[in-house]
């Protein structure tokens, strides 16, 4: 029986069954999920066991890069678009969510200001400017999420593939992008704060942002927006518009001619894209405690590419393990060696595609079926 | 009908196309096929194209009748491309005339609108996907609403899925449906194109040097392949190959310097004076 002849939710049933690394993937997330609250908040300090909140953090900021990275192998692995420009969205859904929180500061803030974040009455503003209007609530804050780099996606993807910009092109437009907002975001008049961004953030939804609860609330809804996250691309890829993308990525005239709008798919799948990049790092400042210009740097986004490359493309959970490993690599090294770490950066993009083209879950699967036709043939 | 549709941002359908109501909906269709009610499906009359003084065609007429299996042979320049290229609005003749069935002025038409019209072409080098199956493939080329929303839940109607094992059946791939098309003989690849366009359900089918590169035995079912054809649709083959020629084709056409110079049944064909002289080399 064919997967495509069920519905959408028996296909995504399917296609988790025939999805092992998924499947993995999942458990581990939900092991997670269950774990670290407990070890987190019930065992007590002294205890061996005890889950730091140190820790805690540092596992939820993997998680949002690990959405991000799904979210570049959806549109990398499955439909061609190498993007090295995601960062750019990433951050825009980290500055929405900034707006909020620095918002939610009122007169805490150093100069007691209840309206105006304290960089504003430091460069002397006197008046909140346009756009930050509606950021005291969390629901507009929480639209903007997703709005504002879907637009930006929208307008930018448009303009590229109706002019059939492609390939490495549209890879080196992306990086002028993301490096144009970044230029951008590190002027003071344009009322971001400058190259210190938004931190010192008191609070969310009346939430201490230092509490162990709240961390540990962010904490959670990360895991169910990376999960989340997975399964959505993982219907996408199993569906009928998913084997359209991919005939896409393998030859663009051909399915142009066959019927299809391709232009209409590569938007949509990029602009669905750069959502989820938006809701990552709207993610990943509340658990940081800071948003800053550099989160544009054109090397970020190069990064989430090599973390795809590295976990192995058009996988999915190839993204999830790549962004995991090279993360805590980086953490590692940092610490370590800290001036190592951008050679060792440098020495995985050169070796990685030469000794391992399918990443590291393409070597293991490679390696898992070489054994077992050893075991058969001997 | 099918609706193979270049995108609506490509320049050159702009032109001769209604306005769209949005970049989501479904390319518009031609809805009346062909009018072939006087039992001829292509008329091809006194067409000259001429690529910087070289006449590649010369005054060509050729009528295609509904349900043939025509082979066309000449030797190189003769012009065999150049008619299929004319025939699907690739090139476009500096006189003469093109009509599919009585109504349908392909002269007129851009590619994408002759290939909705039901013209199905099979080009020489094989172009399958090869990273999807070769039921994938096959559910990629069928005809319908291609928009990313409705895609994104549709799921395979059992018409659909009967229409898909039905070609599937006509070209032999059956039993395997769940291949990746990449790992496909070059012979089956070859079959699998042919499928993707009788997926479409074209009236006319063009297949240009169906069996280059094939093995006796692929050359064989492909014979079997293109007769089985004929008669649900016209096609008109092009073909070196003689011994392939010979064993499907009821009518030859024999072109030379751009216009035809023989027509026959194979036997006719290879017997003509003139045909030996230029073709055959005799």
């Amino acid at each position: 029986m064919d997967t495509n002849t069920l519905g959408p939710r028996n296909r995504l049933i399917a296609a988790l069954r025939a999805d092992r690394g998924g499947q993995w993937f999942l458990g581990v997330l939900l092991v997670t999920g269950v774990l670290a609250p407990l070890l987190n908040l019930a065992v007590p300090p002294t205890s061996a066991l005890h889950l730091s909140s140190y820790t805690v953090t540092l596992i939820g900021k993997y998680m949002t890069y690990a959405m991000l990275a799904i979210a570049v192998d959806l549109i990398w692995g499955y439909c061609g678009i190498l993007s090295l420009g995601h960062g750019a969205f990433f951050a825009l859904g980290g500055y929405a969510i900034g707006m909020y929180l620095m918002r939610e500061i009122g007169t805490r803030g150093v100069y007691g200001d209840p309206v105006l974040p304290d960089f504003m009455v430091f460069l002397n503003w006197k008046q909140l400017p346009w756009f930050w209007y509606g950021f005291n609530h969390f629901a507009f804050a929480a639209l903007m999420i997703m709005l504002v780099p879907g637009l930006l996606a929208l307008v930018f993807g448009f303009l590229a593939f109706r002019s059939r910009v492609s390939g490495v092109y549209l890879s080196i437009i992306t990086q002028a992008l993301t490096y144009a907002l970044m230029l951008a975001f590190f002027r003071n008049d344009m009322g971001f704060g400058g190259n210190n961004g938004f931190t010192d953030f008191k609070d969310i939804m009346g939430f201490s942002l230092q509490a162990p609860g709240t961390r540990m609330a962010l904490f959670l809804v990360t895991v169910l927006a990376l999960g989340g996250s997975y399964l959505l691309c993982r219907y996408i890829v199993a569906s009928r518009a998913g084997r359209v993308i991919a005939a896409i990525r393998d030859s663009e005239s051909r399915a142009r001619f066959l019927g299809y709008r391709v232009e209409s798919y590569k938007l949509w799948v990029f602009v669905f894209s750069a959502v989820l990049a938006g809701i990552a790092g709207a993610l990943y400042v509340p658990q940081i405690g800071i948003i800053n210009p550099s989160e544009f740097s054109p090397a970020n986004s190069i990064e989430i590419v090599i973390w795809v490359a590295i976990g192995g493309r058009g996988t999915l959970y190839g993204a999830v393990v790549g962004a995991l490993l090279v993360n805590y690599a980086k953490t590692y090294f940092t610490a370590a060696l800290p001036s190592m770490w951008l050679y060792a950066l440098g020495a995985l993009f050169v070796l990685v595609p030469l000794f391992l083209p399918q990443g590291v879950v393409g070597a293991v699967s490679q390696l898992r079926s070489r054994m077992i036709g050893a075991r058969a043939t001997s | 009908m099918i609706k193979a549709v270049l995108g609506r941002f490509s320049g050159r359908s702009h032109s001769a196309k209604p306005p769209r109501d949005g970049p989501m909906l479904a390319p518009n269709r031609i809805e009346t096929g062909p009018d072939s009610s006087r039992g001829v499906i292509l008329y091809l009359e006194d067409i000259t194209v001429s690529f910087d003084g070289f006449r590649a065609l010369n005054a060509l007429t050729l009528y295609i009748e509904v349900g043939e299996l025509r082979c066309i042979i000449g030797p190189n320049g003769a012009g065999k491309t150049t008619m299929m290229d004319v025939i699907t609005g690739k090139t476009r003749p500096d006189t003469g005339s093109a009509w599919f069935g009585q109504t349908l002025d392909l002269l007129a038409l851009t590619e994408p609108e002759i290939a909705q019209a039901g013209i199905g072409r099979k080009f020489q080098k094989p172009t399958v996907f090869e990273h999807h199956t070769v039921f994938e493939n096959l559910e990629l080329a069928m005809a319908g609403d291609k928009s990313v929303w409705k895609w994104l839940y549709a799921r395979i109607t059992r018409a659909e899925l009967e229409h898909i094992e039905q070609v599937l059946e006509t070209v032999r791939l059956t039993e395997r449906r769940n291949a990746r098309a990449g790992a496909l003989s070059h012979g089956q690849k070859q079959w699998l194109e042919i499928g993707m366009l009788l997926i479409q359900e074209p009236q006319l089918l063009l297949v240009d040097e169906p069996v280059a590169g094939m093995t006796p035995q692929e050359v064989e079912r492909t014979a079997e392949l293109l007769t089985s054809l004929a008669g649900r649709h016209s096609v008109i083959v092009v073909e070196h190959d003689m011994e392939f020629v010979r064993s499907i084709a009821r009518q030859v056409t024999v072109l030379h310097e751009g216009s035809v110079l023989a027509q026959g049944s194979i036997d006719e064909v290879q017997s003509n004076a003139r045909v030996r002289e230029v073709y055959l080399g005799v």
